[in-house]
């Protein structure tokens, strides 16, 4: 029977021939994920469950990012404990700053640490991003996470999946943030509840990695359980340039069932702005009308890899930050870090006023290196705009690619790059 | 097993950093999270909830964040049971692997109002508003999660059955 890529990672990996959506199997986990928020209540949890060790210490990955480097004394605290806690275990996947080091879901994947055909489970949201790779990766929380990193197994729902076909020429500086944010506008933010979102045609098969991380990441954004893209070269390319370790590749067959099937003419998409507070209140960047910023933030594992970077500093390049704007810039790794500076992008910001900051989830959940005041506004190339995300309660956050939050900084309103 | 408690009603997308605020993530000490609980969302309710109050929200309550400080916060509180329309399924697992009860019935999210006495069956899933006599039905759960609610969370589940497991070897 036919099946879909999600179906097809699901039934390999619970020992079946065959799964439909809705059924309930337990499923084996190729790589398990915690960060220094989740992990703490994941290590109380797996502690509770009074095993000898984890269940391969190869498959466990923990990454310090979200207050790190720690931004004050509980925050060290916690990080002290997960890093104590990977010291304890002999974990072989454990990040913390240095040459490696940064956000989870830029890291894994720059590393070679999830790939396609993998499932992957994360205590954090944003795990959706590895089905870039052709995973089935999805976020939990830290009791399922400790019961992974105890047994290797978990239990799940099969969910359906939905297709988005996107067509068309893209217009200038609209990418694949606009491609995401157009399309939970449409479906709405429980548009795929429970469900998985598999996106593809033309203009996917030809979006590069980056590209597709940042759409990925945002399926949850969607309500989904996972977003997936087939492998094509795209993928084996950028995964055989970082790991020799071997994996699986599938692909949904040609009369899957899907659930439901959306196409979308890119060439009629402008750059688009999502305006508090949800993702889905997304509106052309032309249509925004006049609104004066206070910050902008350029980063995160949604746009924080280096072509998001190379974006950013087409735009700024030669240009000036307006006085009235923080803009704050964090590249996503520190492997990013270390190619904008190859590339003279980190010059580049600096020379135009912005700030560059250590890799770091920081200002994306109002946790540390750019928290909102009361009333201020901030253009972020982020995932979400919900109420106090990124400070005070009363602040503002509006998501853009990182051209438009770019120019949003050079005229201290959100812009679009063509004003420029 | 009954719940009884009042109803504080909310809209949709109730999101997890709604429910507990990404700055106050710095600990895990359930106690300390409650005091914070939906912050910005109501300022009143950390100081006024009773132990065994009952949230009545619309779609997709829990969205955003996995972090399961929201719905140990909430427990932490005094939150017996929250009933919405649809809940966001990292936070419907969260829920049910920590032992809070979570109710998925569209007909009692929409009719049951702030302030009413609500009674909850857990083991059948009905639902009484006392102050106007209505009952809702809410969906039940599946198999899978009954036996995790059962043993009284994941981590209880999983140590009986890595028992059972061992047990059987013998």
């Amino acid at each position: 029977m036919a099946m879909t890529l999600a179906e097809k990672i699901l039934a390999a990996h619970a020992g079946l021939e065959h799964v439909s959506p809705g059924d309930f199997i337990e499923a084996r986990v190729d790589m398990v994920l915690a960060n220094d928020i989740t992990a703490p209540l994941a290590i109380g949890q797996f502690q509770r469950l009074n095993v000898p060790g984890l269940f391969d210490r190869q498959r466990v990955a923990l990454v310090q990012d979200h207050f790190a480097p720690p931004k004050d004394i509980a925050a060290a605290n916690q990080c002290k404990l997960v890093r104590g806690f990977a010291r304890q275990h002999g974990l072989a996947h454990y990040y913390e700053g240095g040459k490696t080091g940064g956000i989870e879901h830029v890291v894994l994947p720059e590393q070679g640490v999830v790939l396609p055909g993998e499932v992957i489970i994360g205590a954090d949201s944003h795990t959706c991003t590895y089905g870039a790779l052709g995973a089935f990766s999805t976020g939990m929380g830290s009791t399922d996470v400790a019961v992974a990193m105890a047994t290797g197994r978990i239990w799940m729902k099969v969910p359906e999946t939905i297709r988005f076909i996107y067509e068309g020429e893209l217009q200038p500086w609209v990418g694949a943030k606009d491609l995401i944010l157009y399309t939970i506008s449409d479906i709405g933010v429980e548009g795929a509840l429970y469900q998985a979102m598999e996106f593809g045609g033309p203009v996917i098969a030809a979006m590069g990695m980056d590209g597709r991380f940042t759409m990925a990441n945002m399926a949850v954004e969607a309500g989904a359980k996972a977003g997936l893209f087939a492998v094509d070269d795209t993928t084996l390319d950028y995964v055989r340039r970082r790991t020799g370790r071997p994996f699986t590749v599938y692909h949904s067959d040609p009369d899957a069932q899907y659930a439901l099937v959306r196409r979308y003419g890119v060439s009629q998409i402008e750059p688009q702005i999502a305006f508090p507070h949800l993702p889905s209140n997304t509106r052309p960047v032309s249509q925004a009308g006049h609104v004066p910023i206070d910050q902008v933030f350029i980063g995160s594992c949604t746009n924080g890899r280096i072509s998001d970077l190379r974006q950013a500093a087409r735009v700024l390049k030669g240009r000036q930050v307006d006085r009235q704007v923080r803009c704050i810039i964090i590249p996503g790794d520190a492997t990013t870090y270390r190619q904008a500076l190859v590339e003279g992008l980190i010059e580049t910001f600096v020379e135009a006023g912005a700030m560059v900051g250590t890799p770091s989830c920081g200002p994306c959940l109002g946790g540390h290196s750019g928290v909102l005041g009361e009333g201020e506004r901030c253009v972020s190339t982020t995932n979400r705009n919900f109420v106090g995300r990124m400070g005070h309660v009363k602040s503002e956050v509006y998501l853009a690619n990182p051209a438009v939050a770019a120019a949003s900084a050079i005229l201290g309103r959100i812009a679009a790059p063509a004003e420029l | 097993m009954k719940l009884t408690g009042k109803a504080w009603k909310y809209g949709d997308n109730v999101n997890t950093d709604a429910i507990i605020p990404g700055r106050y993530l710095s600990t895990t000490d359930p106690k300390e999270l409650a005091k914070h609980c939906l912050e910005d969302l109501d300022p009143t309710f950390a100081s006024q909830v009773q132990t065994g109050d009952i949230i009545i929200a619309g779609k997709n309550f829990g969205c955003g964040s996995s972090r399961e400080h929201a719905p140990l916060c909430l427990r932490a509180a005094g939150v017996s049971c929250v009933i919405a329309e649809t809940f966001a399924r990292i936070f419907l697992r969260n829920a049910i692997n920590l032992g809070l009860p979570v109710l998925e019935c569209p007909e009692a999210a929409r009719a049951i109002q702030a302030g009413h006495r609500i009674e909850v069956e857990l083991s059948t899933g009905q639902i009484t508003d006392r102050d106007t006599g209505q009952i809702f039905q809410a969906k039940p759960y599946p198999e899978f999660m009954l036996k995790i609610i059962d043993a009284g969370g994941l981590v209880p589940h999983t140590m009986k059955q890595t028992n059972a497991a061992i047990g059987s070897g013998t």
